[in-house]
């Protein structure tokens, strides 16, 4: 499926720059993470830089966007925000241990811990590499597939910033763990490409919310991959939040691998970019498991957002939920692609999905691919998709009512959203969101 | 012109200089496929200039043109050079009656409920005098003659009312629109034409002639279908009984024009052979199907019952551009043993106030892979655009498969579509309520499946409906228990 037309020109400076990685890094080329490194990159090079001729990128030209508003010359890996920048942009009233990255770097001095040690170990993604080698060996780049998507594969043969976040067997961190991910694009334009790994223990749980933002007004292109590793029976919320500039570029993968009886939820809000690509792959490696997913997007101007969300069900007796909704504006483009696989050996599956979108300008559009693929026959599956405008009664009920035409259409827009955010199970960032959404709402729309 | 450049001229333009040397009488083109193929069926039709010239050109596009590999299903690689591309009807010694026949074929009858006149014509069993299947296709042929309504084969159109025909052929599915439809277009042996006058109303199922007249069209079969202003046409494709065919490779083309207020209704049944239990043999069904509602208030309905072929690869599609204009696409694709199908539909809505309706029933048993493919898609001016789509699958045994594709793509505010689907198998419950009663399993099956896919049958011909439910049973025998 996936023939992707080779670029030439954006693919000789990522090898260029691989080549400047090797010999800057020299004395850690003997290490195993680098020999993964080096198959990435031969992968990236096999595969390119997809163009919309590749099925999975088929609405969504990042080749061409790249090539217009970036040149891949060098990594912009030192970028200075200042402590005050940054403090503005935590999530309010939120107790949380929070990792603050600069063009994906993780900066010590910025971020606060606040969980004990035992719960919670957190180290940069390089440090990782050289002192907790075994470990990262065992899980790096186990889960996500550098051989089929350009784009993973390029930040894995660049893997060399970002995380390792570790918690042991049987631990309840209580706190959140923040990542938040700052783009210096004050002075000239940036791209980099942070790498997560997360492990959960046995019986553990925890919550990870990632944000991205952007400083300045130049371009930024962020092409981050997290792996999460959910062990047995633990449990994991993940959040994504994206409220960037529009001038920010944006591919990210999150692949998980959930194991026996484990539960995972995974809540993706999209609230202002350029152009933003979101994988989100779930393999479900276990019986019993439940996988949650949840997406709102809320789009305007010229926004580009695309998720694709694959889950796989490979054994039996787990149960998937998903739900995405979008509200699309102005000039914006929503795609949406839920891939749901249930594998012959994953009889007695229970998989759910839904995809609603709004469309609120002739001008906006929606592409949406909701894919069943089944090979056992003891399943329950079901999709749905729905595309429309508000609902002409609901509205005439309101305004019958005295309520403004204007505000009525802000409370059942509001309405449609909140389908999502109530799912949310932490109360300040359901609170944070909610402001932004009804705040947005009423300002746009 | 340099000298160099006048060889290479000469050269490049000397193709006929050997001439073409087939002989023309001979009933069949050598294997393979070239320009000369191309002419030379041509010829053999007594085509006139434009046609063959339509069809160079579609072969051209064709050599340019790779083989889809998109599609949900596989198969080894088909060679193109080792098909023969034409050949005339075979005249094959006749069995004198039916006990001749093989007797498992008779069987299937016997079960399809068809009448023993019928079997005969199927197997090809000389007609006697009772039903001379000549007048009466002739007195049919009057009745539509007086109304002005045109149905004949293909090639018979191309002589007597070439005008129409330029004037419609390749405007739904042109020429280079996908590989099959470039092949087909190509290489197209015979098919049908209809033409319906201005304000006419068939007054028939073009189906019941066409089941007395069924023609060998071949493996590369075209038909036209023209709906002039405000009129209505039924016409149905195959038939239920099971068709054994030599050919491999089937490309078939249908395109369908409906002008204002016409209506056309599309009835398929596709039964060819399926290949044996290990997926041996067995027809590719490669089809190109699409209608445009091109006048305003104009409707297109497909129907179709895929029970046969190996493989299906099939999206009878319509282009909803006049204004309030109606598509409609009812399938049921049954799979079993190893087959595969990749069907579904297309509605592409354009003019204002559009509407489409999608009900695609999927069973799939054995090892067999079934999958829907569709799109609607709503273009920007297509104000008040409004789509229903559901695809169900129902599994039966757990070595087989059901695949979803459905491609949504809203350009335009107005636009309320809705899209759903499920997968599950035959309750057990619903297999206990029925042999509690005395029904056995096979039939209880047969009965839950006709229920499942009611929907769809109710939208055939009365007399198809009831043979369709037969068939359906049929396909699936043995696949329980």
């Amino acid at each position: 499926m996936s023939e992707s037309t080779k670029d030439i020109s954006l693919e000789k400076e990522f090898v260029d720059n691989f080549k400047a990685l090797e010999s800057r890094i020299n004395g850690a080329s003997a290490l195993p993470v680098h020999q993964i490194r080096k198959e990435a990159i031969s992968a990236f090079q096999k595969l390119g830089v997809p163009t919309t001729k590749n099925e999975e990128y088929k609405f969504t030209d990042l080749n061409k966007s790249l090539r217009k508003n970036f040149d891949f010359t060098s990594p912009s890996l030192s970028g200075k925000v200042n402590k005050e920048t940054i403090n503005k942009y935590f999530l309010p009233e939120i107790e949380a241990n929070k990792l603050v990255f600069i063009n994906g770097v993780y900066s010590a001095e910025y971020s606060s811990i606040m969980s004990p040690e035992d719960q919670l170990s957190v180290k940069d993604f390089g440090t990782a590499s050289k002192e907790n080698e075994e470990q990262l060996q065992s899980y790096f780049a186990k889960y996500a597939d550098y051989q089929s998507d350009a784009f993973i594969a390029l930040n894995t043969a660049f893997a060399e910033h970002g995380s390792f976040i570790h918690i042991p067997e049987n631990k309840v961190v209580d706190k959140p763990i923040a990542l938040y991910f700052f783009n210096d694009a004050q002075t000239e334009k940036c791209y980099n490409q942070p790498r997560n790994l997360f492990v959960v223990g046995k019986n553990s749980q925890a919550k990870f919310i990632e944000v991205f933002n952007t400083i300045g007004d130049f371009s930024s292109f962020t092409n981050i991959v997290s792996e999460i590793v959910v062990n047995e029976n633990a449990h994991v919320d993940y959040y994504k939040i994206q409220n960037n500039k529009d001038t920010a570029f944006h591919v990210g993968t999150t692949q998980v691998w959930q194991a026996r009886s484990s539960h995972f939820s995974a809540y993706t809000f999209t609230l202002d970019g350029a152009m933003i690509r979101n994988n989100l792959n779930i393999a479900s490696d276990g019986e019993g498991c439940e996988t949650h997913m949840y997406g709102l997007y809320l789009l305007h101007g010229k926004t580009h957002v695309d998720n694709h969300t694959v889950v796989d069900h490979i054994k039996p007796n787990s149960f998937s939920n998903e739900l995405y909704k979008g509200i699309m504006e102005d000039q914006s483009h929503g795609v949406f692609n839920g891939k749901v696989y249930v594998r012959q050996a994953a009889q007695k599956t229970n998989a759910f999905q839904s995809n609603k979108n709004i469309l609120l300008s002739d001008t906006a559009t929606i592409n949406s691919k909701p894919q069943l693929e089944i090979w056992a026959d003891d399943v329950k599956c079901s999709h749905g998709c729905t595309t429309g405008q508000l609902d002409e009664e609901a509205m005439f009920y309101l305004q019958s009512r005295g309520i403004s035409k204007e505000r009525a259409r802000v409370l059942l827009l509001y309405a449609f959203a909140t389908d999502v955010l109530e799912n949310i199970k932490l109360e300040p960032l359901k609170n944070h969101l909610e402001n932004i959404i009804s705040e947005r709402l009423h300002k746009d729309f | 012109m340099s000298k160099d450049n006048q060889i290479l001229e000469e050269f490049t333009s000397k193709e006929y200089e050997h001439g073409w040397n087939i002989d023309i009488e001979a009933d069949q083109a050598p294997k393979g496929l070239n320009e000369d193929i191309v002419r030379f069926i041509s010829a053999k039709k007594e085509e006139p200039e434009w046609l063959l010239e339509w069809r160079l050109k579609a072969y051209r596009a064709w050599t340019k043109m790779k083989e889809p590999k998109w599609a949900n299903v596989g198969f080894p690689e088909i060679n193109y050079q080792d098909i023969i591309y034409y050949s005339a009807p075979k005249q094959k010694a006749k069995p004198k009656s039916l006990n001749e026949v093989d007797p498992e074929l008779l069987e299937t009858f016997k079960k399809l409920g068809i009448s023993l006149e019928e079997q005969k014509r199927l197997t090809g069993v000389a007609v006697d005098a009772v039903l001379d299947s000549v007048s009466v296709a002739t007195t049919f042929k009057d009745k539509l003659a007086e109304l002005g309504i045109i149905f004949c084969s293909f090639s018979e159109a191309v002589r007597e009312h070439p005008e129409l025909v330029k004037k419609h052929l390749g405007s739904v599915v042109p020429i280079s629109d996908n590989y099959f439809a470039a092949l087909n277009s190509a290489v197209f042996s015979d098919g049908s034409f209809c033409y319906i006058p201005k304000g006419v109303r068939c007054p028939m199922e073009l189906s019941t002639y066409f089941r007395i007249n069924a023609a060998n069209t071949g493996q590369f079969e075209r038909t036209l279908i023209v709906a002039e202003e405000g009129s209505y046409v039924s016409y149905l494709e195959g038939c239920t009984a099971p068709q054994r065919d030599e050919n491999q490779l089937h490309a078939a083309v249908v395109e369908i024009y409906a002008k204002k207020d016409a209506e056309v209704k599309y009835s398929t049944v596709q039964n060819w052979y399926p290949g044996d239990k290990d997926g041996k043999g067995g027809i590719y069904n490669f089809v190109t199907k699409r209608g445009i509602c091109a006048g305003d208030n104009s409707k297109i309905s497909w129907t179709q019952v895929e029970t046969g072929s190996s493989i299906t690869w099939k999206y009878p599609s319509c282009i909803l551009k006049g204004d309030n204009s109606i598509g409609e696409f009812y399938s049921v694709a049954v799979t079993n043993n190893m087959q595969q199908a990749d069907t579904g539909t297309k509605m592409i809505h354009i003019g204002k106030n559009t509407k489409s309706r999608i009900v695609s029933k999927g069973v799939s048993a054995g090892h067999s892979q079934n999958s829907y493919r569709g799109q609607v898609k709503v273009m920007k001016r297509a104000e008040g655009a409004r789509n229903f789509s559901q695809c169900d699958s129902l599994l039966m045994g757990d070595k087989c498969g059901a695949h979803t594709f459905p491609y949504i793509d809203i350009e335009n505010k107005s636009a309320q579509i809705e899209h759903e689907a499920t997968t599950s198998k035959i309750g057990e419950d619903q297999i206990f309520y029925c042999t509690q009663r005395g029904i056995d399993e096979e039939k209880a099956v047969a009965l839950i499946v006709n229920g499942y896919c009611k929907e769809v049958l109710n939208q055939l011909p009365m007399e198809f409906a009831v043979e369709a439910q037969k068939l359906l049973a049929l396909t699936l025998e043995g696949s329980v228990g």
